[in-house]
């Protein structure tokens, strides 16, 4: 089996979230990157299913679209279950609107498949952790010809194809796909390992292609005005006491809650 | 916020280890009204005892960090917060082993138990390392680990139920105010984001983060943010079924600068071998920005894959770990690597209690405590860790920076205790650089200064008075045998040393002489003209300062202090300053000064001025203005090196033509350069001179060091009444000179003690000497002796000991060394006892 997952390099947040001056995008002076957590359980999953599956003719393929540095998420993607790797160079590419970066991998898909074979099933998380567009999945499945489901949390791979659940408030839907398809999960589905610390070696030997598929993706029609910091909800701590002491305090402030 | 105060004796800003213990020392020592203050939320306020892996492994070389480590551990263990799981420092490579030679040194010079492993001890203790990448081992039992948090919650709560502290967390600083003084701004209030509390005192243990708070008061705390790596990996079965937080020893594994701390199931890595990063204290983001906590900096996984590779070298299992955590952990570097403690030189009851350790913070917040009530701390010696030790230039960003930049990777480096730096010089120099250089003079750096230790236009004496190297590469790394060449060409002709490095203050005024007499310990009310060696005594009556004071004039004195002293000295004096009728000035870069000594100094000078240099006419001890070559000097006739001649004092401007005129004259006289090495080693050895931080320190007095005269002045001085005491009370220990019988190791070659602090004096037999005050008899100074054909030492010994003829022994990297006491009070001069030589 062949597994394609998208992963989008994020910033790494705190509860406060800084703007830059132009307001065009999060100030990541202070941050690091990491990968949003969708696509961090897309990449748990697909190894799974490849785990679980006979035989070793099975690849999970991580693609990601951004700058050189997005290659760190590459390679972390190697330490915890990725075989094959590539990122679309794109400067600036992290903030680009969902239409453009759907073409852009929409290409680099085709490109993959002429040369590797068809993808039987391609992973991406349900949205980004910063634009949370919810759309480029949907958008690479509807070019690609292939059916999507987006909010998925359980993937069964069967003979005939893909047996994928998405939580309700009453249970599970049940969707069966045949492949190849594609489909949005959500975090909860697994809980991603930790890279080991020999992986973590391993994955700076791995290979990274480079594709040059960002040039022809034009711009789409959703544009960036400006963002805006909500503003702060002021919060305090209230030392309720300490040890046996507070025993009295806690059981108030539950009664006061409506918890008792 | 009503209960916010408005008012409080004194505000500690900082709930780290260290302003937690500070607040609790503060309590016990009867300050009733304390505000401690921090930005973040308890018990974890997001500084770097947050993320500190709370470890302490007690050995070290250094006596002030032992005191403040060996004390914090005691309190740890007071408060049932230390878990004793004892650590192993291995080694890869013939000169770690070597190393831990030295650690034993320290260690039983401490009176620490210690033992080196062989490979097969550690695999017993440590039975996953793999035999075949070390060497062996040098383990404490004692070492622990502790819970910092914890402790910092119990100091606290120890200073609230006193009634003496109050504490606000989630409050942030935003100024810290000051008043005009008498001489310097001084502290008025703390303006937070919740209110003002006016206060008389403030301390600043803020980790990180204490230069911005200094700022804001227009002071200076000298530390950059800098990164520690650590990652959490786990779990492992071998660790998980022990079932305990801590089964095993904590191993140092010191050649790749790592550590490896069990922590329940999972295994801590921690390394100082990354590349330095050094971060801005402005761009630490606040708690809210932190994806994890403000110290608790972005993993950047690039700058620690050496580490994990070499990690998983020495534990195989390690490399199957997951790795569930990993910072770039911030801590504070100075310049210097040591702590910046004690009262800020800029703003009077400004405190500084920064770039601390989790091993040393409680000891840290006693010394503190004790510092801030009674004028000097009782514990220990601080003058390493003193703040005011850094000159204006060690305090630009750039300085601190360059130099954590140079030493974060010898944070478990081998230090060579006269390891000199290798960035920042040539900063500070003396007039005659140009003629020093082109004579081949070796530097080492002086407070900033360079200053030629030796030079190699002189290695053609080293034939000629048959000088032998140094067979071990230790002992003759910074080292040269050109400096006991140097000193028997200026024992035999003579010799001109660069003393431009001195430190010299001038205070002046209708009220210096009482200002002066409150200061020192003898009197200075001379005549003009006359000069005074004085003790400068803490309250407590222990050495805090050595100096040599010059009458100018009816109302001016000149003060000449070591290189490396003068930043202490120079707070110390101005901030005992009256509020009016005395005038302080730093002289050191408006002066240079030149020394000219032996047998053939005073003729030689004698051929450049008129005035009249004999003994009679000049005495010993005396300051004439003169003419020398035409230049305007002051002529001292003094000697720290034993021989006769002058302290030449110019302008800085004239400091060049002063050099080349006392050279040119010189060729007539066999005058040679000399270096430091013969001025502040063996020349001061063999006439048995204290120097500063070395025989002097607040742990020991006058008495005790042979320097109380035989009267004591009428004026009052700052210790006086605990020196007064001293002097009646039974001798505990006292100042000696040592000869080696035998420099001869086990290998059949001769070694050279360093005389670098960590030297034990042990009885013949290897016990311990520990005098009746607690105090342990260790090397302070060793060198040769070139005059005398012997290699000697200085130490204290209790009285018992205290005679000549006892026979002891040294130890020196974990060997001993027979030694016999030779000289004992005031006198310790082994060469030339009665001074006839510098008197002539």
């Amino acid at each position: 089996m062949r597994i394609l997952v998208c992963v989008k390099r994020v910033p790494a947040v705190g509860s406060r979230i800084n703007v830059t001056d132009d307001g065009q995008q999060v100030d990541t002076a202070h941050l690091g990157f990491t990968t949003s957590p969708h696509e961090e359980c897309a990449v748990e999953e697909a190894a799974q299913i490849v785990e679980r599956l006979d035989g070793d003719d099975h690849t999970v393929v991580v693609l990601t679209l951004g700058p050189e540095e997005s290659t760190e998420q590459l390679r972390y993607a190697a330490s915890v279950g990725g075989n094959e790797f590539a990122l679309v160079m794109a400067e600036g590419g992290l903030d680009w609107d969902p239409q453009r970066t759907a073409t852009a991998i929409t290409a680099a898909v085709h490109e993959m498949e002429s040369s590797g074979g068809e993808f039987d099933l391609i992973l991406f998380g349900n949205e980004s952790a910063d634009g949370g567009n919810f759309q480029v999945g949907i958008r690479v499945a509807y070019a690609l010809g292939r059916p999507i489901v987006n909010g998925i949390k359980g993937i069964d791979v069967t003979s005939s194809g893909i047996v994928a659940r998405r939580e309700t408030d009453a249970g599970y839907e049940v969707y069966e796909l045949e492949t190849p398809c594609a489909l949005g999960v959500k975090e909860g589905i697994n809980l991603p390992r930790y890279p080991t610390m020999k992986g973590r070696l391993a994955s700076r030997k791995a290979q990274i292609a480079e594709l040059d598929c960002a040039g022809g993706a034009d711009a789409g029609g959703q544009a960036r005005q400006r963002l805006h910091r909500p503003p702060e909800r002021a919060s305090t701590t209230v030392m309720l006491g300490d040890s046996a002491a507070a025993a009295p305090a806690v059981v108030d402030l539950l009664d006061e809650l409506g918890v008792l | 916020m009503s209960d916010f105060p408005a008012r409080a004796d004194c505000v500690v800003i900082g709930a780290g280890i260290v302003g937690n213990c500070l607040a609790g020392h503060l309590s016990d020592l009867g300050w009733n009204d304390i505000v401690l203050l921090d930005k973040g939320p308890l018990p974890n306020p997001g500084g770097s005892t947050g993320h500190a892996s709370n470890f302490i492994f007690p050995v070290d070389h250094s006596k002030e960090i032992v005191d403040l480590t060996v004390d914090s551990q005691r309190q740890y263990e007071a408060l049932g917060l230390q878990n004793t799981c004892g650590g192993i420092e291995v080694a890869r490579s013939p000169e770690r082993m070597e190393e831990f030679r030295r650690r034993m040194t320290s260690a039983t010079c401490w009176g620490i138990e210690a033992r080196l492993l062989s490979v097969d001890e550690v695999i017993e203790l440590v039975p996953f390392i793999d035999p075949d990448v070390i060497l062996g081992g040098f383990y404490t039992p004692s070492v622990s680990a502790v819970d910092s948090l914890e402790t910092g919650t119990q100091m606290r709560r120890r200073a609230t139920e006193a009634g003496h502290l109050q504490t606000f967390a989630n409050t942030e600083v935003l100024d810290i105010e000051t008043v005009a003084g008498p001489n310097r701004p001084c502290i008025s209030a703390v303006v937070t984001d919740r209110g003002r509390i006016e206060c008389d005192t403030v301390a600043i243990a803020c980790g990180v983060w204490s230069p911005k708070l200094a700022q804001m008061a227009g002071a200076t705390i000298p530390l950059t943010p800098a990164v520690h790596q650590m990652v959490d990996v786990g779990p492992f079965d071998v660790l998980v079924e022990t079932n305990q937080e801590l089964a095993y020893p904590i191993v140092r594994d010191m050649d790749t600068f790592c550590y490896e701390r069990q922590s329940a199931g999972s295994m801590e890595v921690g390394s100082y071998a990354h590349r330095p990063i050094l971060h801005r204290v402005e761009d630490i983001p606040s708690n809210e920005e932190a994806a994890l906590s403000p110290t608790e900096m972005p993993f950047t996984p690039d700058d620690f894959d050496e580490q994990l590779e070499q990690a998983i070298e020495l534990m195989e299992f390690l490399g199957d770990g997951e790795i569930k955590y990993a910072i770039n952990g911030l801590l504070s570097l100075t310049p210097d690597a040591s702590p910046v403690l004690g009262p800020t030189p800029e703003v009077e009851n400004l405190w500084s209690v920064a770039a601390v350790w989790v091993k040393e913070g409680p000891g840290v917040g006693r010394l503190m405590a004790e510092w801030m009530t009674y004028g000097y701390p009782r514990m220990t010696d601080p003058h390493g860790s003193d703040v005011t030790r850094f000159y204006p230039q060690d305090r630009n960003v750039i300085h601190i920076e360059t130099r954590a930049d140079e030493h974060f990777n010898k944070t478990y480096g081998i230090v060579h205790p006269r390891e000199q730096w290798a960035t920042r010089r040539n900063l500070t120099c003396g007039p005659a650089k140009a003629r020093t250089d082109d004579l081949g003079a070796f530097y080492f750096e002086a407070g900033g200064w360079e200053r030629p230790h030796w030079y190699e236009s002189n290695a053609d004496l080293v034939d000629r008075y048959g000088i032998e190297g140094r067979t071990h590469e230790w002992d003759a790394r910074w080292w040269s045998p050109i400096t006991d060449a140097e000193h028997l060409h200026l024992r035999e002709h003579c010799g001109l040393v660069d003393i431009s490095p001195f430190q010299v203050f001038e205070v002046s005024g209708p009220g210096v002489v009482p200002y002066i007499e409150k200061m020192v310990v003898n009197k200075c009310d001379l005549t003009v003209g006359r000069s005074i060696y004085t003790p400068v005594l803490t309250a407590d009556g222990g050495f805090r300062s050595d100096l040599t004071i010059v009458r100018l004039s009816e109302d001016r004195f000149r003060i000449a202090t070591g290189a490396f002293d003068g930043g202490r000295d120079e707070y110390w004096f101005r901030h005992n300053l009256p509020a009016d009728g005395v005038h302080f000035e730093n002289r050191t870069e408006a002066l240079a000064t030149y020394g000219v000594w032996g047998p053939n100094a005073i003729a030689l000078l004698q051929t450049l001025t008129e005035t009249d240099l004999s003994q009679e006419a000049f005495g010993y001890g005396q300051v004439r203005d003169a003419l020398l070559s035409g230049i305007p000097v002051q002529m001292f006739r003094i000697s720290y090196v034993g021989d006769a001649g002058f302290e030449i004092y110019c302008p800085t401007s004239a400091g060049l033509a002063l050099w080349d005129a006392i050279a040119e004259a010189g060729r007539e006289y066999s005058l040679r350069p000399v270096g430091a090495g013969v001025y502040g080693t063996t020349g001061r050895l063999e006439k048995g001179y204290r120097l500063m931080g070395a025989e002097l320190e607040s742990d020991y007095n006058p008495v005790e060091a042979g320097l109380a005269r035989p009267r004591v002045k009428a004026a009052d001085f700052i210790g006086k009444e605990a020196y007064l005491a001293a002097r009646e009370a039974p001798l505990a220990a006292q100042l000696c000179v040592l000869r080696f019988e035998s420099l001869r190791c086990a290998e059949g070659y001769d070694r050279f003690p360093m005389g670098a602090g960590n030297e034990p004096v042990l009885t013949p037999a290897g016990e311990r000497i520990v005098d009746s005050h607690g105090r342990v008899s260790r090397v302070t100074t060793a060198g040769n002796a070139p005059s005398l054909g012997a290699y000697l030492a200085m130490a204290y010994l209790p009285p018992e000991l205290a005679a000549a003829g006892t026979e002891l022994s040294v130890m020196y990297q974990h060997e001993q060394y027979p030694v016999t006491a030779e000289a004992t009070g005031a006198n310790l001069a082994l060469f030339d006892p009665d001074d006839s030589r510098m008197k002539a």
